[in-house]
């Protein structure tokens, strides 16, 4: 919060939020956003105000409920089918890039 | 004088067909050969498949010769939004990250739109995942307003709303999450339904904000969206929010509407959408159409709803709360973009991800994922995405004691006219409040219809009508907005879309 009550993104919240998110951004991107999500959470900041705490909070606009069906084999994509789109196959298989070494 | 194919509605041209006046395979021509020669200006669509939509208007005419037609609308092309799968088909939702994908099945709208024998002409632009309110936040380029190609037609569905405006086809499906359907019609002059949560299957349509989004009809007429609300619309087995009920009799409804009496019902004014900050035009068109209302024999009473000031924040909270973890799957590992970072040996899989989705996506999808997850992050939750949810409690209370005295809610769909290309996309904020009269029944899952009433003396550009009813009352919307539209159409000797009224580009 910034003294005036307002909220303040700084470029390094940002690229921290950004690295959560998963999203690469550089310093042109960083300078541009930081501000108006700045103006975006400050126009959003009367939400604070706007709800009595006996309030419950609604997820949903109709109640959800768990759907069943039968336990009966229908048809689904084929294996060729469902790797149709992925950025590289192998062995039938999905190929992605090592996922051990950051952090691990 | 009899119009030519392209300018008339579904219900005219389903008519033509069975009277055999012309064939699917000619009609489907006619719209093709449109598209050809406008869409360099209007660019409504980001891919026409010619192919796929003559085979099924040769099928369709093979039906018909043969008797067994798949449903009322069978041979009458329809255009879909970029955002529901369609198999062998591109779809992007108007995003890099998603460029070459081609779906491996159809979403269920889709597949219920072939079953019932409409021929696909494409599929239609979009801002990027439906992030937007004019169009503009497409990657592959802005739709011009047919109206005039300087503006916008609304977003995010302004494709669908241009093509059916631009007489490129006379169905088009769109999705609304906060308005994405309604504000685009009010701002070409067109219809644009908003059917209640869960009353259209969202299978295969490519989610940003799940408790939100709904699909539904983009048309010229009122009787038009309910035929096509009734082909894609009811219960899908395959999405548990789908309602398990039949669609509410809404063609039934539009025809009993179109007769302009509307004796006997209670229309109530949401003092909360009218007034500050709606444009002077818009304000008169509204009002005058009200008065119409009224010596169709409406009941009209001015309605509160307090809690709908806050809908614009709880819903800047909710959508993008939403919408990053929906984009979380954009992971570059299955399916779409894959960018590998510069000058990174070997690369992990998280560095991969990182820079696709900095390439794949675009700054408006970059700033919801963002805000959403800081919304979603500790020590912010509570004080942003809970309290965003007990909104959506006050208001969902607040549209259940308007319907206690008030069969429908009627509100101007769009504050203002159709703004310039460039206007607002700068400013995140002014692009937000095109949204503030459409947003609050997302939020409460009530059903929504934008209805053209006309075109403002300062600009010359059309204004819509929101009308809205309790969940699952769908059938009000189409009542109430057929009477107007007949109404209205008497006044103006016709549909307010018109060859004549369109760009002076397009009038050929």
């Amino acid at each position: 919060m910034s003294e005036d009550g307002g909220v303040v993104i700084t470029r390094d919240e940002l690229r921290h939020l950004a690295d959560l998110a998963r999203i690469d951004l550089d310093d042109a991107e960083l300078d541009r956003l930081a501000p108006q999500l700045s103006v975006i959470l400050e126009s959003v900041a009367s939400i604070g105000a706007a709800a009595a705490d006996d309030i419950p909070p609604t997820s949903h606009p109709l109640p959800v409920v768990n759907v069943f069906r039968d336990d009966v084999v229908t048809t689904s994509l084929t294996a060729e089918q469902a790797l149709s789109g992925a950025p590289l196959v192998e062995e039938q298989r999905f190929a992605v890039p090592r996922i051990l070494g950051d952090e691990q | 004088m009899t119009l030519p194919l392209v300018q008339r509605s579904a219900a005219d041209l389903a008519d033509a067909l069975a009277s055999g006046e012309t064939t699917s395979v000619e009609l489907t021509q006619a719209f093709l050969d449109r598209i050809a020669a406008l869409d360099g200006q209007v660019h409504a669509f980001l891919h026409v498949d010619a192919e796929g939509a003559l085979a099924a208007a040769r099928a369709s005419d093979e039906r018909r010769a043969a008797g067994t037609l798949a449903s009322p609308l069978d041979g009458v092309p329809v255009a879909v939004k970029d955002v529901l799968a369609t198999q062998g088909l591109p779809t992007t939702c108007g995003s890099r990250i998603l460029e070459d994908w081609v779906p491996p099945y159809d979403a269920t709208v889709v597949r219920r739109l072939r079953e019932a024998g409409l021929p696909i002409l494409g599929k239609t632009n979009m801002d990027e995942f439906a992030m937007g309110s004019s169009t503009e936040h497409s990657a592959y380029g802005p739709t011009h307003n047919p109206w005039d190609l300087e503006r916008t037609p609304g977003g995010s569905g302004g494709g669908s709303a241009a093509a059916v405006t631009a007489f490129m086809t006379p169905l088009a499906i769109g999705t609304d999450t906060g308005g994405s359907i309604r504000q685009p019609g009010a701002v070409t002059g067109t219809v644009g339904v908003k059917p209640t949560y869960g009353g259209i299957s969202r299978y295969g349509l490519v989610a940003m904000a799940s408790s939100l989004d709904q699909a539904g009809p983009v048309t010229r007429s009122v009787r038009d969206a309910a035929l096509l609300h009734e082909v894609v619309g009811g219960h899908d087995p395959l999405d548990s929010t789908s309602i398990d009920q039949p669609v509410p009799p809404v063609v039934e409804a539009a025809l009993q509407g179109m007769n302009g009496d509307l004796a006997g019902l209670r229309v109530g004014v949401v003092e909360e959408l009218f007034g500050e900050g709606y444009q002077a035009g818009v304000r008169r068109r509204f009002e005058e159409a009200v008065e119409l209302l009224v010596s169709a024999g409406a009941e009209v009473v001015q309605v509160s709803c307090p809690s709908f000031v806050h809908a614009l924040a709880a819903y800047y909270l909710i959508m993008p709360s939403e919408a990053s973890s929906n984009l979380a799957r954009f992971d570059a590992m299955r399916y779409g973009l894959r960018v590998l970072p510069e000058g990174v040996e070997s690369p992990s899989a998280e560095d991969v991800m990182r820079a696709t989705r900095d390439a794949g996506f675009g700054e408006e999808v970059k700033r919801r994922v963002v805000l959403g997850t800081y919304a979603l992050s500790s020590g912010y939750y509570d004080a942003y995405y809970g309290q965003a949810q007990k909104v959506r409690t006050l208001i969902s209370r607040d549209f259940a004691a308007a319907f206690e005295t008030a069969d429908v809610l009627v509100s101007p769909t769009a504050p203002t006219t159709a703004f310039r290309l460039g206007e607002k996309l700068d400013d995140p904020l002014a692009m937000y409040l095109n949204d503030i009269a459409t947003i609050p029944a997302n939020l409460a899952g009530v059903p929504g219809m934008s209805v053209p009433v006309g075109v403002t003396e300062e600009d010359g550009l059309p204004v819509g009508l929101q009308v809205l009813a309790p969940a699952l009352g769908d059938d009000r919307l189409y009542r109430v907005g057929a009477a107007l539209e007949s109404l209205l159409e008497r006044q103006w000797g016709g549909p307010l879309v018109d060859m004549s009224r369109l760009d002076e580009e397009l009038v050929r």
